[in-house]
Parts: C-alpha cells; sequence; structure tokens
C-alpha cells in the first residue's frame, strides 16, 4: 500500500528499532506523533474506537493539513474527505451511524498525497464493518448484499444464466470444465460484463479479439461469482470470505496459466486479497495482456474519433498500471488521443468504487451531481467525442451521466475492447 | 340445503363490497348449472344492506351485539356454524382482508377442501376450478375430490353487476348461531386513510413505480414523468412497505381503486393484490425487464426493457 | 412472550418458471427457492417483540428444500434463540398438510404468539396461519401490520382495503398473520450467518409428512398475454415514440 504514496521513500527512513522513554513507547516511523494530540472539551468515544479497529488507527494520526481535501472526488461534488471527517468525528459524529460514511469510493487518491499515510482504504472497510454488523446499512446496498449472497451477483441474476451472452456469438466461449483440460489463459469474465447489455458489447468484443490473436483460452462460466473485492470496501467482510472461498474452490480444480481479468476490481482482489486465502494465480488485466499484442492484432481500420481515456481507479492509481491501457488507444487507427486534465495517478473517480456502484439513491442526498456527471463534463472539455474505459463499472455509469449532462450525441462512451475490434475490422454488437 | 350454493358476504360500516356482488354473479352462473338455490350470508350489517344483494335468492342477516364490527373470531364463529347447520355443495368466499380470516377456518370448522387464489369455479362434472398462483405467473387447473368445498375467489372474477339481480331474494333475519360471549378478540378502533396530497383516484394519468424503482430516490425519475404529463405518482405495495411513498399512493387490494385515462406501469410485476386496483384503467401500458411479468396480462401496451431507459426518454420528448 | 415463528420456502421469482413434462406442476427439478417474504416479516415483527419484553423466538420450518437451512440459520442470526427443521425431504407440502406439520410441532413447545405470514404464492388450499388457528383452536387475525405488546396480550392492527385499518385487542395464545412488519425486515450480515452456521441453534426434528389432501391440480400453464397486450419492440428512444403516441390518442397529451 505504501507504493500508492510516493512521498516515503523506505531507504531513506532512520529507524530506531525500539525505543521506550519514560514508560511511553516512542519507536517506529519517522513522523509518527508520540501522543494524540490532547484536545480538551471533546468526547472522544467514537475516535476511540475508530482507532482501536484493526484498520483503524491511522485515521488518528491526520493533523488535518487538508492535501487529502484538494484530491477527494467527493469533494469536488460536495463536502468531503478525510480531514473532514475527523473533524466531524472530534466534535461527536457518529461515523458508524452516518451518512458520510457511505460516500468515500475508496479511491485511493486522499492516501496518495496524505504525509501521514491516513489510509481510507483500511479506515472505511473497519468502520463499515462495524456497521453491517449492525445492521445499520443504506437500504439499497442491503439489497445488493442480499443479492450477491443469494445469486452470487450484485444484479440479482439468475447465476445460471451467467453464460446466456455466449449463445449465438460468431466465435466460441468454451467452459473449462467442458474442455476437461488445461488452458493458457483462464478469463475471469466478471458479473456486469456478463450480464449487463452493455457489458455483454465489451465481452462479445473481447472474445472476438482473443480468437483473432487465437489465444488459447476457456471461461468458468456459472461457477464464476462476484471476486467480492467491493463487498469488502463496502464492509460486508464476511460475505467476501463466503465469494473468495467459493471461487477459490472453484479455481484450484483447474489448470491454468494466468488469470485474465476484464475487471480492474477482480485484479486488484486477485493480487491482493486472494492469496492469503489461498487463492494464489498469476493475474493480469486484459489492457496489459493485449498490450504486447498489438501487431499481431492487426489494427486497421480508421475509427476517425478523438479519444480520451479515464484511469480506472483499481487499475491506476491502487496497481499502478497507466501505460498499457495508453498504448493501446495509441495505436488506434485515424484518432487523436487527447488527455483530461485529473488523469493518471491524479485520476478522477467514476464512482463506482467502495460499494458506490450501489449508492447513487444514498449519495444524490449528499453531492451537488455524481462523480460520473463531473467526469463525462470534464471529458467532454477535453474535445473529445469518445470516452474510452477499462472497467465494466464504467460504461453504465458514464452513459448515465452523459444522458443526465444532456450531453446525449456529442460524447460516446465506449470500452477499450469495443474500440480495439473496430479497429480490427471485427464485427460489433 | 345439500346442494345449496353458500356466499358469505362482506361489508364495511354496512356497506356491501362489490367483491361479494361478484360472489353473486359467480353463484348465479353455478346456480344455472346445478340448479341449487344460491344463499347468501350478510353478518353484523344492517338488514337495509340486504337490498343490494338481488343475485341472492335468500339473504340471511346475522345480527348479534357482537357482530356491529368485524371480528375474525366471532364471524369465523358464526359462518362455520351456518355451514356446518346447511351444508351447502359450494361455499364462497372473497379473497379479501375479511375473506382471508373465514375461508380456513371453515375450511377446518366444516372439514371442507378449500381452493384458494380462484378466477372461475365449475361445477359440471365434478367440482374443479381455475386459479392464479404465483403471483399471477401460473394459471392451474384444481379439480376437488368429494362433492362439497370452499373456494376463496380473486376479486375481479365476475361482474359485480350480475350479482345485483337474478334472485328470488328472500330475506331472513336471524339470529347468531352460536354463543359469541367469552371472546378473545375486542375490536378496538377504525382507523381511516390519513388525507394524502394528492388524491390518485381523482388522477386522469397515473406514473405507477414498482420494485423495479429500486430506491426511494429514483422516484424523482416517476415524478419528473407526471410532472411533464400533468399526472401524478402512485405505487404498487413494496413502495409503499419501504416508506417510499405515503399510503395514500398505493394502488391494489389493500390501497386504492383507480381508473384513470392513462395508467403507465414502470417495474410493477402485476401481482393479483395490485391488478385488481387498476384493470380498469382506460390504456395501461406497463414495462419491465422480465417478459414473464404477469402485468403484460392486463396491460394494453407493453415494453420489455430497462425502466431507468425509458423513464427519462419520455421525459424528454414531453418536456423538449 | 414466547414466539414462534412458522416460515416456509416459496418458488424463487427470479426463476423462469417452466412446467413439469406431465404438465401437473411446476417443473421443480431446477427450482430454487427462497423464504416466503411475508414469513420474513412475521420475524421481523418477532424479534420487534422480544426487543420490547423480551422472551424467546422458536423458529419452525418445513424439510422440503435445500434452502431451509439458510432460511433457518439466518433467523438464528437475526435473534431468534431456536430453529427447528421439521423432517427432511417432505416434499412440496400443501397448505393443510404444512398446517398440520406445524400444529404437531407447536404441541411440544410452550408459546404465546405464533407469527406468520399472511400467506404464501403457492398456497393453493387455504392460508396456513389461519388454518393453524383453526386446528389448534386459537383465535387468529389476518393481514397484520403492527403489533403492540400489551398487559392484556397483543394489539393487532389489520390491514382492510383503500387503506382503512382496524385495531384490535387479542388475549394469548394466539396466531397473527403478517402482511408487514412495522419496519423492513432488518439486514444481517453474512458473518453473522456464517457464525450461526458453527453454533447449535439449529435443531432437527423427526416429522411425519401428512397424506395427500383432497385438492388437486390436474394442469398448470403460464398464462397467455390477454389479446390486448400490444408489446412494443425497438430500444428506449422507440418505444418512447410509440407510448408518446398511444398517449396522445389517449388524449392525455396534447397531439401534433
Amino acid at each position: 500500500m505504501t507504493d500508492i504514496n510516493p512521498k516515503v521513500d523506505p531507504s531513506q527512513v532512520l529507524e530506531i528499532e525500539q525505543i521506550t522513554l519514560e514508560g511511553m513507547d516512542i519507536s517506529g516511523h519517522w513522523n509518527r506523533m508520540f501522543e494524540q494530540r490532547v484536545i480538551f472539551d471533546y468526547d472522544l468515544t467514537t475516535m476511540d474506537r475508530i482507532i482501536d479497529l484493526p484498520g483503524g488507527e491511522s485515521f488518528g494520526w491526520c493533523y488535518q493539513c487538508s492535501q487529502c481535501i484538494a484530491v477527494c472526488p467527493v469533494d469536488h461534488v460536495g463536502s468531503y474527505g478525510p480531514r473532514k471527517l475527523y473533524r466531524d468525528v472530534q466534535v461527536g459524529a457518529n461515523l458508524f451511524d452516518h451518512p458520510d460514511l457511505w460516500l468515500c469510493t475508496t479511491c485511493a487518491n486522499c492516501l496518495r498525497v496524505c504525509p501521514k499515510e491516513v489510509n481510507m482504504l483500511e479506515i472505511m472497510p473497519a468502520v463499515r464493518a462495524e456497521a453491517v454488523l449492525a445492521g445499520d446499512v443504506p437500504a439499497e446496498l442491503q439489497d445488493v448484499f442480499e443479492k450477491t449472497a443469494r445469486y452470487g451477483n450484485p444484479l440479482g441474476q439468475n447465476p445460471k444464466r451467467r453464460m446466456a451472452w455466449t449463445r449465438g456469438l460468431d466465435v466460441e466461449v468454451p467452459v473449462i470444465a467442458d474442455l476437461g483440460r488445461k488452458v493458457d489463459v483462464l478469463w475471469w469474465v466478471s458479473d456486469y460484463p456478463s450480464y449487463h447489455p452493455r457489458g455483454i458489447e465489451a465481452s462479445k468484443s473481447l472474445a472476438r479479439i482473443l480468437h483473432h490473436l487465437e489465444v488459447d483460452f476457456a471461461v468458468l462460466g456459472a461457477e464464476e461469482r462476484h471476486d467480492g473485492d467491493s463487498m469488502l470496501r463496502a464492509g460486508e467482510q464476511g460475505l467476501f470470505e463466503m465469494l473468495a472461498e467459493q471461487n477459490i474452490a472453484a479455481l484450484n480444480t483447474y489448470e491454468f496459466d494466468v488469470l485474465l481479468t476484464t475487471d480492474p476490481h477482480a485484479y486488484n482482489a486477485f493480487l491482493h486479497e486472494y492469496p492469503q486465502r489461498g487463492g494464489s494465480y498469476p493475474v493480469v488485466h486484459y489492457t496489459q495482456f493485449l498490450a504486447d499484442k498489438i501487431e499481431a492484432m492487426g489494427l486497421s481500420e480508421d475509427l476517425g474519433s478523438k479519444i480520451t481515456f479515464h484511469d480506472p481507479c483499481y487499475l491506476g492509481r491502487h496497481n499502478g498500471e497507466y501505460e498499457a491501457p495508453r498504448d493501446l488507444i495509441r495505436a488506434l487507427p485515424g484518432t487523436e488521443f487527447v488527455e483530461m486534465w485529473r488523469i493518471r495517478e491524479n485520476g478522477y473517480c467514476c464512482g463506482g468504487g467502495g460499494g458506490g456502484m450501489w449508492l447513487d439513491g444514498h449519495a444524490a442526498g449528499h453531492q451537488r451531481m455524481r462523480l460520473s456527471e463531473k467526469r463525462v463534463l470534464e471529458a467532454v472539455e477535453s474535445g473529445a467525442d469518445t470516452l474510452c474505459v477499462a472497467c465494466p463499472y464504467e460504461v453504465s455509469r458514464f452513459e448515465d451521466a452523459v444522458k443526465s449532462t444532456n450531453n446525449d450525441g456529442r460524447l460516446a462512451v465506449l470500452d477499450i475492447a469495443e474500440l480495439l475490434a473496430s479497429a480490427m475490422g471485427l464485427p460489433t454488437g | 340445503m345439500a346442494n345449496e350454493i353458500f356466499v358469505v358476504t362482506e361489508h364495511l360500516a354496512g356497506e356491501v363490497t362489490e367483491s361479494s356482488l361478484e360472489l353473486l354473479a359467480m353463484g348465479r352462473s353455478l346456480a344455472a348449472t346445478t340448479g341449487a338455490p344460491v344463499v347468501a350470508a350478510l353478518i353484523g350489517a344492517p338488514p337495509a344492506a340486504a337490498a343490494t344483494l338481488g343475485g341472492a335468492d335468500l339473504v340471511l342477516v346475522v345480527g348479534d351485539p357482537h357482530l356491529s364490527e368485524f371480528n375474525p373470531e366471532a364471524h369465523a364463529a358464526v359462518v362455520v356454524a351456518l355451514v356446518n347447520e346447511r351444508e351447502p355443495a359450494i361455499v364462497l368466499v372473497p379473497y379479501t382482508s375479511i375473506g382471508m380470516d373465514l375461508a380456513s377456518a371453515i375450511s377446518v370448522g366444516c372439514e371442507l377442501p378449500l381452493v384458494s387464489y380462484c378466477r372461475r369455479v365449475t361445477a359440471a362434472g365434478g367440482l374443479a376450478a381455475t386459479c392464479q398462483l404465483h403471483a399471477g405467473k401460473v394459471e392451474a387447473d384444481v379439480a376437488v375430490q368429494g362433492d362439497r368445498a370452499v373456494f376463496a375467489v380473486l376479486s375481479g372474477s365476475a361482474s359485480a353487476d350480475d350479482g345485483r339481480v337474478g334472485g328470488a331474494h328472500a330475506v331472513e333475519e336471524i339470529a347468531s348461531p352460536v354463543d359469541l360471549s367469552g371472546g378473545k378478540i375486542t375490536f378496538i378502533e377504525f382507523h381511516e386513510p390519513v388525507g394524502g396530497d394528492v388524491d390518485i383516484t381523482a388522477a386522469d394519468v397515473l406514473v405507477v413505480v414498482g420494485r423495479g424503482i429500486d430506491s426511494g430516490e429514483n422516484i424523482e425519475l416517476a415524478d419528473e414523468l407526471a410532472a411533464a404529463l400533468g399526472g401524478a405518482v402512485a405505487a404498487s405495495r413494496p413502495i409503499i412497505d419501504q416508506g417510499w411513498l405515503p399510503k395514500s399512493r398505493q394502488v391494489g387490494k389493500s390501497g386504492l381503486t383507480v381508473k384513470p385515462k392513462a395508467y403507465l406501469a414502470f417495474g410493477v410485476s402485476g401481482a393479483p393484490e395490485h391488478v385488481e386496483g387498476m384493470r380498469d384503467s382506460s390504456t395501461i401500458v406497463a414495462v419491465n425487464s422480465d417478459p414473464q411479468a404477469p402485468i403484460f396480462g392486463v396491460a394494453h401496451y407493453g415494453w420489455v426493457g430497462d425502466l431507468f431507459d425509458i423513464l427519462p426518454e419520455l421525459t424528454d420528448r414531453l418536456e423538449g | 412472550m414466547n414466539i414462534a415463528v412458522l416460515m416456509r420456502p416459496v418458488p424463487d421469482p427470479v426463476e423462469e418458471l417452466e412446467i413439469s413434462p406431465d404438465g401437473a406442476d411446476l417443473d421443480r427439478d431446477y427450482l430454487g427457492y427462497v423464504v416466503n417474504e411475508f414469513d420474513e416479516h412475521a420475524l421481523e415483527e418477532g424479534l420487534l417483540i422480544k426487543e420490547q419484553v423480551g422472551g424467546t423466538i422458536t423458529v419452525l420450518a418445513p424439510g422440503s428444500a435445500d434452502e431451509i437451512d439458510d432460511i433457518l440459520y439466518t433467523a438464528l442470526a437475526k435473534g431468534a434463540d431456536r430453529a427447528v427443521k421439521l423432517g427432511t425431504d417432505v416434499g412440496p407440502l400443501s397448505a393443510h398438510a404444512l398446517a398440520r406439520l406445524f400444529t404437531d410441532a407447536l404441541s411440544d413447545i410452550d408459546f404465546d404468539l405464533v407469527l406468520t405470514g399472511v400467506q404464501a404464492a403457492d398456497e393453493l388450499d387455504g392460508q396456513v396461519s389461519v388454518l393453524v388457528a383453526s386446528m389448534l383452536r386459537l383465535p387468529h387475525i389476518s393481514v397484520v401490520t403492527a403489533t403492540e405488546p400489551i398487559a392484556a396480550g397483543v394489539r393487532v392492527t389489520k390491514e382492510f382495503w383503500a387503506g382503512i385499518t382496524a385495531d384490535y385487542e387479542v388475549t394469548l395464545p394466539a396466531v397473527l398473520g403478517v402482511q408487514a412488519a412495522r419496519q423492513a425486515p432488518r439486514y444481517v450480515a453474512i458473518s453473522r450467518i456464517r457464525q450461526a452456521q458453527q453454533g447449535e441453534g439449529l435443531v432437527e426434528a423427526d416429522a411425519v409428512p401428512p397424506e395427500r389432501g383432497s385438492v388437486r391440480i390436474t394442469a398448470v400453464r403460464l398464462p397467455e398475454a390477454e389479446d390486448g397486450a400490444e408489446m412494443l419492440g425497438g430500444d428506449a428512444e422507440a418505444a418512447a415514440e410509440r407510448i408518446i403516441e398511444i398517449l396522445r390518442a389517449a388524449g392525455v397529451v396534447q397531439g401534433g
């Protein structure tokens, strides 16, 4: 996680292993406060409760510098950020039962700039987990938890229909159980690309590309369940554990060289959460997989678009991949690539992470506009006619935002796979 | 007596319900097959209320101080006693809040088979019924063993007007056949519906939301369409149960019955309890992502798709 | 107050219902079941009463679907004290058979109040709540939307129609058919359900599946759309255009 914060170079830190002074333990990292600043007249019960949670310790290190507020995507359309939450808790807000608990999208931009490494990626899930245990969950999110627990996907779709998108497709999408052998690539399709109409179009494009490249691949099929990463960030630890258990049990039955993910959230889960639970697989995001196969793809059709790219938080800031998607976009013939101004490490968030995908109703009561709408306005400002995305949460969010910001017809939203397939002259839809 | 068709009627505040008249109509058509008399039980209502029950050959008006307001225990005891005494071949009970308290009690207390969710009841060649199960998704034909049964009938299964006429209409006032003192249920008071901001029964156009709307905040989309149409927003039961709209907006069996010029249903599945409250609307347009949704059975026009796609489209076109 | 909550599974509405080859039943081979929604409300109402006046909650369910264990563990995780699974593989039961299963089991339980959902979507031959009450000769009220424990027993709100409700007082023991609890059924975290799975709250009891009733389904079908329903094709834009035309024809939108 300290990879996200470039300010601290561990090799330059002089750390005394262990030192105790007058009964106080003052060993440790160079910028720790030795003692919480004493604040009189405030009831710090909630503060203490947060700090005592596993994962919640860093909340207490905030010294109100406000670097985080400058980059928090929710603050740009409302009033939010770690610094503000700290102050609210300090003066009595009970974050465990509070609307603000559910506005953080875990985009990690705050952690990137925080000199004290206040880690919302650990704090939010920890506090949310307590709220979930107490049953204090916004109704729309509760509904999604229940659907995911029952059907293995947050859309509440029949799990048996997970492969329905492949019916009648011009290329084959084999299920690894049917093949009965090892494959080079196990493609983890994910829920929205299997069930959502726009996600399905991207999946079809990717399937056609894989065929064109003669990749030896298969999918898990109906055994595949939601990866659980967003459920973990949203506080449903038990649900995540259950999904991880089921997915790992399924994956460990088969042999494959690499796990290919469509969804950066699944990518993140397989990299950081599954290994310690018995599921260790080489994993790659499809943009990374395709980026070194540009020649073989044979991109020949002029698209005639001006394209801008939205860095997915969980591919970019969380996991450091900014170049692979850009390599692909720059290779699209007949196109101009323009960048928005909040990109790469400072990329803006679409609002879908951390459970945000299922909290739009809640967020609407606390934000001037949706994060996706803010981002769409930025895309339009860049002069692009196409907003290119690489995460399945984004297509539907941005398309809705295009309509609600009255930019219908001015900005198309397309997955990288769709653009590549078009440039390769492959069928679309 | 023996092959009598016994109709349990219901009333609220002395006014006989449409459902009761529908049952009488059904009784009359069964009588045409079996030649049996149609006997209606009117329990705890003023005798004057019997005037509308023209479809009955005999109306038994049962009076007792314990019956002045509906009391599940007292009313069930009376009906069970009457059915045991008269041994009718067919007992028709409305499938309503009142009927529910009675039908199963008759089945057990009189040891009779019971068929619920009935749309049609026939007696030719044995007792049988056609029923709607699984919230209207499935239709079932049901045969009854034996020659006597109880049928709980869904509202709207016959024409209420046909129940107002056709019978000999003798009226007999009787006392309760059982001692009703010492009961365990005491009626306390009625609550009229809280006056809502909008009377949905008076609107020409209704934009109606069901479970598919997913959250209270999304109802705003329906508000916008309703405003563009000069209509009102209403909802099916689940929305009201969640507290996203007040009770005054509920369409259906336990809500209000509406007959607007246009009824636009978004994400409403169309369970019988809801359909009962809106089936007489002049033009019904239904949007649902489930092609099997029962609402398409009662709608005039339907579109299978995402209500979140089409709601803003409609509003834009009307405003633009 | 000691409360018994009766819960039962119903076919999952997310499934496309299919008819079995002999046309006399649903195709149950691949059918998934969920808990009857009204029974969840009954449990919620029971939990609210327990929070108000204490006591124990025992949940009873027939061993008639694979999903029953889940349903019972969820009830335990929400706060029920004991869960009893009645029999194994007792198969889909008629309302009368289910009511007998429950009444047999209730004879071993010390209860003041029985709560269960007012109806279930597949209950062809009656309402289990009223059947159980009648078999036990206990007072019952159906279509309950709120309860309030009082000294004499329970005060109950019954819903009629058109928004009209009435309050009754009932002495205990009694049976209530719940339409809706005072609040939406609470959420329980998966980790608590998993904890319940490790605990001892769920017991299995022998139960004799009762004999067939006297009401028999002879044929089942998916209803055809009545003549009126004209399906509009196309995407949202095309359908919206069509609908506006329809509304114009209906005189609800100005022409032009």
